[in-house]
């Protein structure tokens, strides 16, 4: 047995079915051994997109997902993966190979201190030095991307170390001795009697989701708090689904791109739980402004983050499934009902329709019209741009479903990659990944990786031949000078998707979008649905 | 701002001093110094920073250090119950003449004359921060030709708060 076997051996007993990859010599072992093995291999187009399939494999089936490229480019193309699953707390285990140990250091052919580019994206990382201590690195690297706040840890094998002959091979079992690390998950018992008590006299209680909630599973112990204790729900974009769009107590998205209704209840609401979220800038824009006279309850799983944007009345720390299993045990019985009738209101009220041109595809209703037509337990995946709003605004998600996009880094290609990762966790699940003109053709060489592992993806473009959220930017900042944000030179994606073997859909008007759209989810294996949507509309309500 | 001395247990790994300075510079903390040394047991290293920022920066820098992996404890030292040292190496231009002058000062401070040219001395002083700007300052009439100073080192006075590894 070598050092290969060994992390392959060790990545079994962790329960990895799937790993998404890239080849190259310097891991050219591990695929080797990878290759004796019934885990599913997939071998992506591009180093970033495994990232973003293992993300969706992670966010899917609730296992960090495994990621495996070469050594250089290849780790240096990965980055980008690292990072987005780090700004969104998605545990991944990302292996990249490393040119052998006594090269390391003299800039040899496809060398780069990957450990130390992706420092500050990674929860950790490690560089093996010695085969031996792979299935440790191996369990504790699982345990660290999977507990507290998750995130993704980097494990670089040189060479050498993948070859070398490990005599006595052992599967590490047990606890990892990380003294130092010991994330707290049960929130303090004190401070949740003392919530409570504060939710007993609170007029304007509200609580705030983010990703956390998904992270954590506690979506189910959320809904039966919420819907003892009658208190409004509202999310970050991590947080979109941690509801049902269309449960009584739920009042849409905060933030600067998110529903009126939503806002105004944080803003006006006396009593604020933030739960599995940062509180972060595009969520809350001025903390100062929001929060003030409110009382302030802050939980979540990271204690860093509690503080750091805003501070608390009530801090707790700890995960979200387990302090909501804990309030269910306590009684609030606040009375605010008229807070309810409020908000029902608003969201009566402020429904957000707008004129869209007879000429194009109306973008919001064209994401109520799609979302609507998925299964209950349908994927939706945003990527990055308008795309990415129109479907946070609009998306229904129904109990059991699923909405994934590149929250904290917002990187645009996202949606394919995910989607992808998304299906090979569960096969048995429609994934529809939405994204632009501009991020389709930022992942577009995956529809090959699609094909080759029959990993169905329904993929919509919004096609506007512009980067559209830039230049949306620029049409408020410049007066229209637009720079840098024009799409020409298209691909015809219906040739296109002749060339992939793939069914083609099209849309460019709202006539008739219905049954093309029912064809298109309906269709077998990946389809390309292409919606021509207005060039100047705009996501911002002005 | 207040200035505040955060010592830190870590694991001894290859590249643990970087992850830690690396996280000061991405998140725009400052250090006023920073010292490391490897403590009775050899898995392990002592780190003393010295840094300053209000009350929510030092928090956040408590929080975020406490976070890596490779950091096993991580506390505050007050002045209170601490006792903090620098060392610090200072090369003054003297010519025999005014030898015995600048001899003489160092003794006061108990500093010690570690290397003598014919026209310059090396002075060794430790002692805490303030002890060693002011003999630093005590020398503005000669030509100090480099300073080289250890950034502070500290340990927390008594038992209480030691901890053993098995």
């Amino acid at each position: 047995m070598n050092g290969a076997d060994a992390m392959v051996q060790s990545l079994l007993h962790e329960g990895v079915d799937t790993i998404f990859g890239y080849s190259g010599v310097a891991i050219d072992p591990f695929w080797n051994s990878v290759g004796q093995t019934d885990i599913r291999s997939v071998l992506v187009r591009t180093e970033q997109n495994a990232g973003h399939a293992a993300s969706g494999y992670a966010r899917t089936s609730g296992k960090p997902g495994v990621c495996a490229v070469t050594s250089g480019p290849g780790a240096v193309n990965l980055l980008t993966g690292i990072a987005t699953a780090f700004a969104d707390s998605i545990p991944l285990i990302c292996i990249t190979g490393q040119v052998v140990s006594d090269q390391i250091g003299s800039d040899v052919f496809q060398e780069a201190d990957v450990t130390g580019a992706a420092e500050s994206f990674v929860k950790y990382s490690y560089l093996v030095r010695n085969a031996k201590d792979i299935p440790r690195i191996i369990h504790e690297a699982f345990y660290i991307a999977n507990t507290g706040r998750r995130g993704p840890v980097l494990i670089d094998v040189p060479f050498d170390v993948q070859e070398q002959q490990v005599p006595r091979f052992e599967l590490f079992e047990g606890d990892p001795k990380l003294r130092t690390y010991k994330p707290t998950v049960q929130g303090n018992k004190a401070q949740i009697k003392k919530v409570a008590k504060v939710l007993q006299k609170a007029k304007r209680p509200l609580i705030c989701c983010g990703g956390g909630i998904h992270l954590s599973r506690a979506e189910k112990a959320l809904r039966d708090f919420v819907e003892k204790e009658k208190i409004p729900v509202v999310s970050t974009m991590m947080g979109l689904g941690v509801l049902p769009t269309d449960h009584p107590m739920y009042f849409g998205m905060v933030g600067n791109n998110g529903h009126i209704t939503a806002n105004r209840a944080m803003n006006e609401s006396d009593t604020l739980l933030m739960v599995g979220a940062r509180v972060a800038d595009r969520a809350v824009a001025s903390p100062d402004l929001t929060l003030e006279g409110k009382v302030l309850i802050h939980m979540d799983v990271d204690p860093a983050e509690i503080g750091k944007n805003v501070g608390p009345t009530i801090p707790i720390v700890g995960d979200a499934k387990h302090i909501f299993e804990d309030f269910l045990e306590e009684e609030c019985h606040g009375e605010h009902e008229a807070w309810e009738r409020t908000l029902e209101a608003y969201r009566e009220n402020f429904r957000e329709e707008r004129k869209s041109s007879p000429d194009y595809v109306n973008p919001q209703a064209f994401v109520r019209m799609l979302s609507k037509a998925m299964p209950d337990n349908g994927i939706y995946v945003a990527d990055v741009g308008q795309n990415q709003l129109f479907s946070c605004r609009n998306a229904i998600i129904r109990e059991g479903g699923l909405f994934m996009t590149s929250g904290g880094m917002g990187t645009m290609g996202y949606s394919m990659p995910a989607a992808m990762g998304a299906v090979s966790a569960d096969p048995d699940r429609l994934a529809v990944a939405v994204c632009g003109d501009g991020s389709f053709q930022m992942s577009m060489m995956e529809l090959a990786t699609m094909n080759q592992y029959d990993l169905p993806v329904k993929i919509v473009v919004f096609r506007n031949n512009f980067l559209g959220l830039v230049r949306e930017h620029q049409h408020f900042a410049y007066e229209d000078d637009y720079n840098m944000v024009k799409l020409g030179g298209e691909p015809d994606l219906k040739l296109l998707s002749d060339a992939y073997h793939l069914k083609y859909f099209r849309a460019e008007n709202m006539d008739g979008i219905e049954d093309t759209l029912n064809d298109f989810l309906h269709s077998d294996g990946t389809a390309i649905m292409e919606v021509f949507i207005n060039p100047m509309e705009n996501v911002v309500m002005k | 701002m207040q200035k505040r001395v955060f010592q830190l247990l870590v694991d001894n790994t290859s590249g643990v001093l970087s992850r830690i300075a690396g996280l000061f510079s991405r998140r725009g903390y400052n250090i006023d110094s920073i010292t490391a040394g490897v403590t009775a047991d050899p898995r392990f290293t002592r780190i003393t920073i010295v840094t300053d920022g209000d009350d929510e920066i030092l928090e956040q820098i408590e929080k975020q250090l406490a976070k890596l992996i490779d950091v096993r404890d991580i506390r505050t030292l007050e002045p209170e119950n601490s006792v903090y040292r620098e060392l610090c190496m200072i090369k003054v231009e003297v010519d025999s003449h005014a030898r015995p002058g600048i001899i003489a000062m160092a003794d006061v401070f108990r500093a010690n004359v570690v290397d003598v040219a014919p026209d310059a001395l090396i002075i060794e002083v430790t002692g805490n921060q303030s002890k060693v700007d002011a003999f630093i300052n005590l020398l503005a009439d000669y030509r100090i030709l480099e300073i080289a100073r250890t950034g502070i080192a500290g340990l927390q006075r008594g038992t209480e708060g030691v901890i053993w590894f098995d």
